[in-house]
């Protein structure tokens, strides 16, 4: 879908990209990570054409970017800024109705559309006629997305999208951000320098340094396969974290027991990651869990959990 | 004249004048404003998008700024002539910093992540500018728009200088003629027409985002309908045009004198001193006010018409000084005398003329003159105190107040301080009473009807003679304001009507009843 081949851009004697290559499937989200000044937000703005390239090509959908204005190629993709970029000058509904006025979509479509993201995004209809100074910041981060998402553009790109929410906000917005329908159809290049974020919400993550990508894989070959000191230093903070986030139930079903008898705890679905799985133990407080995987059922208590964990991991290590 | 008038009185009898001075001071304001922002904000906007012009332009137009009001005037007249057209250009120039600057400030101080978020949008630059940039600018350029208009309205007083009419007229006349409530009918509405349009444009600013739009559609409009306020009283015209001075219209033995006595009616600009001979040289203006011994009387060919009715007093010069500085400086008296009956009319446009015309300092001509006259000694370089000399603001006074400097310090054991450039008669007389200068030389006619301002049949009585209305001043002056008149100097520089000599010649005019003739005739 989003094709990018040997990407460069100085800024005077600066190297902020240094001849990238990568690519984005369709409906996938690509996270760019890394820390300030790695060129992951120059890399974004490229993709828009904010920002020119000094060498390399971007194709979207197979076609290159500069074949048409840099106006019509961004009314066809939406943009997400970490500050929201909202206008304050316009209510809610005009700022989002922006790309719409730009397309020329006739009144009673814009409104039928508002009123549809409104509802998707958890605004009240009241929000409408508001200022975007009189919402939270959550509330304008919603409108931020409503807007770039309108036009249902093919392709989003977020730059740090999340970053200027508190933890409480943003986890929220985490979670409806993965059932969003709207979103599952979307191939996403975001930024950030989140790792939390990254994993959670990336399909592939790329991260760079220097205006380089050092490793551009899926979230658990980051982790457990790192390219390089760098990679594993970046996570290491989080590394017990993020592991019990990566690694789904399925990953350690083998290590797993066999259900002996029926009980009525909770029946898991086996795509669950394992910080669900042990999030059970805090709050129902009971001594195992139950996993359905296909015509399978399973259980385990936290010790044995713990275990297949530390299984897998070894095993990890060994290939 | 002698009874006091109060304000009010003053600017009902002048409503005709008040209102028309107002509606051009407003017009002059507008149309200035009016281009000043058709230049100014695209200039803004342009510096917006060429950074790197920036710097320069803001800096022109900040060095305009600084130049003195009535200097840029001055400098608009070789190019420009005298008028609105030249008015209009200073004022613009002086309008145009706070609309550049803020115009400039306003747009580049919107947040760039906004600017963002329009761009990636896929608006274009022009949709950028009047969606985005121009709406959350507007604050700030209307600030600026507010302060240009404050300025304009000030600076647009100093327009009747160079003929462009507004209430400078009442101000300026009313410092010459010693009339309070003449420079008060000036200055009254010229303050209250700043308030107000601060105001007004404030509630503008003050309007809700969503109705700026109603708003910045609206303000052209004003604009222009303000501004047509200008050709409304100056709509009219005549076969010949007058330019007075400010003093010489509201004088008795000016142009109301011309009106009674002999029925004179022209179109008639007010124009300063300063320009006026040369506006008439230039064939802007027909017939001027002038003083008979001025220097540029000869350098631009002008012919002074013959008061054949006598409504010129005479203007015998002489040095007017304080009773207690004559105490205090017992050889001052003496040292003053000299110069009496030195200088007579043909003497003293000589004089003139080389500082006017042939730009001579006035320092260079007075010491000549006495070297001429046998009566410079070099300075004594003591110091028993101090006597303050003053001066009105043109070149015959500078020479004199020269004069009597070098012959103070060659005389006596006095030191000198010159306080010359005083405005007016109003400003001169009022630092002599407040005891700020101990003398300064004025003229018979001056002190009669300026200052004393007697009753109609006292004038009429007095000013054929030059004997009587002398000897009536130093009684009058020494009752009044224990003030001496010195001895006359000699040279009777009277008001007279003045024309090219040439068109004088062709029209045959050479009275000021053959004016009146001429006028009258088809």
């Amino acid at each position: 879908m989003i094709k990018v081949e040997q990407l460069s851009k100085h800024f005077g004697k600066t190297q902020a990209v240094d001849n990238i290559s990568f690519e984005v499937k369709e409906h996938e989200n690509l996270i760019l990570l890394g820390t300030s000044g790695c060129g992951k937000t120059t890399t974004l703005k490229m993709i828009n054409r904010l920002i020119e390239p000094t060498s390399g090509e971007i194709f979207i959908d197979g076609k290159d970017i500069l074949e048409q204005p840099p106006e019509i190629l961004r009314r066809g993709i939406g943009y997400v800024l970490q500050n929201n970029g909202l206008f304050p000058h316009y209510t809610v509904a005009e700022n989002i109705s922006i790309v719409p006025q730009l397309l020329k979509w006739d009144k009673k479509r814009i409104e039928k559309r508002i009123s549809e993201l409104l509802e998707k995004l958890h605004l009240s209809d009241d929000c409408r006629q508001m200022y975007p100074a009189e919402l939270s910041g959550g509330q304008q981060q919603r409108v931020g997305l409503a807007r770039a998402l309108v036009a249902d553009p093919a392709v989003l790109l977020m730059d740090e999208p999340f970053g200027a929410l508190d933890n409480v906000t943003r986890s929220k917005i985490h979670a409806e951000f993965k059932v969003l329908d709207e979103l599952k159809r979307k191939t996403i290049i975001m930024v950030t320098h989140d790792v939390q974020e990254a994993f959670e919400l990336g399909d592939h993550i790329c991260l760079m340094d220097k205006g380089k990508i050092l490793q551009d894989g899926r979230p658990s070959n980051l982790l457990f396969n790192p390219a390089n000191a760098f990679v594993q230093d970046f996570l290491q903070e989080q590394r017990l974290q993020l592991e019990f986030k990566t690694i789904k139930l399925n990953d350690i079903w083998r290590w797993l027991p066999i259900l002996q008898k029926e009980n009525k705890t909770k029946v898991l679905p086996a795509d669950t990651d394992l910080w669900t799985g042990l999030e059970q133990f805090k709050f129902a407080s009971s001594e195992t869990i139950t996993i359905h995987h296909d015509s399978e059922t399973k259980s385990a208590s936290f010790e044995q959990l713990m275990a297949a964990f530390y299984q897998y991991k070894k095993q990890q290590a060994h290939e | 004249m002698n009874e006091q008038q109060t304000l009010f009185d003053f600017m009902r009898q002048q409503s005709d004048k008040l209102a028309a001075q107002t509606l051009q001071h407003i017009g002059l304001t507008f149309i200035s404003l009016f281009i000043a922002v058709l230049i100014g904000l695209p200039l803004g906007i342009l510096i917006t998008r060429r950074r790197k012009l920036s710097g320069p332009v803001l800096g022109v137009a900040g060095v305009l700024q600084t130049i003195p009001s009535i200097a840029l005037l001055g400098f608009m007249i070789p190019v420009l002539g005298i008028g609105a057209k030249p008015a209009i250009v200073a004022l613009l120039l002086y309008a145009l910093l706070p609309i550049v600057r803020n115009t400039f400030t306003g747009i580049t101080g919107v947040d760039p992540a906004v600017k963002e978020a329009a761009v990636a949008m896929g608006m274009s630059k022009w949709q950028v500018l009047f969606k985005v940039e121009l709406p959350l600018a507007m604050p700030v350029i209307f600030a600026g728009i507010r302060t240009a208009t404050v300025i304009t309205v000030g600076v647009a007083t100093l327009a009747s200088y160079i003929a462009a009419g507004g209430l400078g007229e009442f101000i300026f006349g009313g410092i010459s003629l010693n009339n309070t409530n003449m420079i008060l009918a000036g200055a009254i509405p010229a303050a209250l027409l700043a308030i107000l349009f601060d105001f007004l444009l404030s509630r503008l600013q003050r309007l809700n985002i969503r109705k700026l739009k109603t708003a910045t559609a609206t303000l052209p409009l004003l604009l222009l309908l303000f501004s047509s306020f200008y050709f409304i009283p100056s709509a009219y015209g005549g076969k010949l045009t007058a330019g007075f001075t400010p003093e010489f219209m509201g004088r008795q033995d000016g142009n109301l004198g011309l009106q009674s006595k002999y029925k004179l009616k022209i179109h008639t600009i007010v124009i300063s001193d300063a320009v006026m001979y040369k506006a008439a040289y230039e064939n802007q203006l027909d017939v001027i006010s002038g003083y008979s011994t001025d220097g540029r009387l000869e350098a631009y060919h002008l012919v002074v018409l013959k008061d054949d009715k006598g409504i010129f007093p005479p203007y015998y010069a002489a040095p007017v000084v304080r009773e207690d500085a004559l105490t205090k400086f017992p050889e001052l008296e003496n040292t003053l005398n000299l110069l009496s009956g030195k200088i007579n009319d043909s003497i003293m446009t000589a004089l003139n003329y080389r500082t006017d015309y042939l730009h001579q300092s006035p320092e260079k001509v007075a010491k000549d003159f006495l070297l001429d006259n046998g009566l410079w000694k070099p300075a004594r370089e003591v110091n028993m105190g101090i006597v303050r000399i003053g001066s009105k603001i043109f070149g015959e006074q500078y020479i004199l107040a020269s004069m009597y400097s070098m012959l103070i310090k060659g005389y006596t054991d006095y030191d000198v301080a010159t306080k010359t450039g005083l405005g007016g008669t109003k400003i001169c007389f009022d630092a002599l009473t407040n005891n700020q200068i101990d003398f300064y030389p004025e003229y018979t006619g001056t002190g009669l009807l300026a200052i004393l301002k007697p009753s109609l049949k006292t004038v009429d009585s007095l000013t054929l003679s030059k004997d009587k209305t002398y000897n009536y001043v130093q009684k009058e002056f020494q009752k009044k304001y224990n003030i001496k008149w010195l001895k006359p100097i000699g040279f009777n520089n009277a008001y007279a009507l003045m024309m090219r000599k040439k068109q004088a010649k062709d029209l045959n005019i050479k009275t000021i009843s053959n004016l009146k003739r001429y006028l009258e005739s088809k």
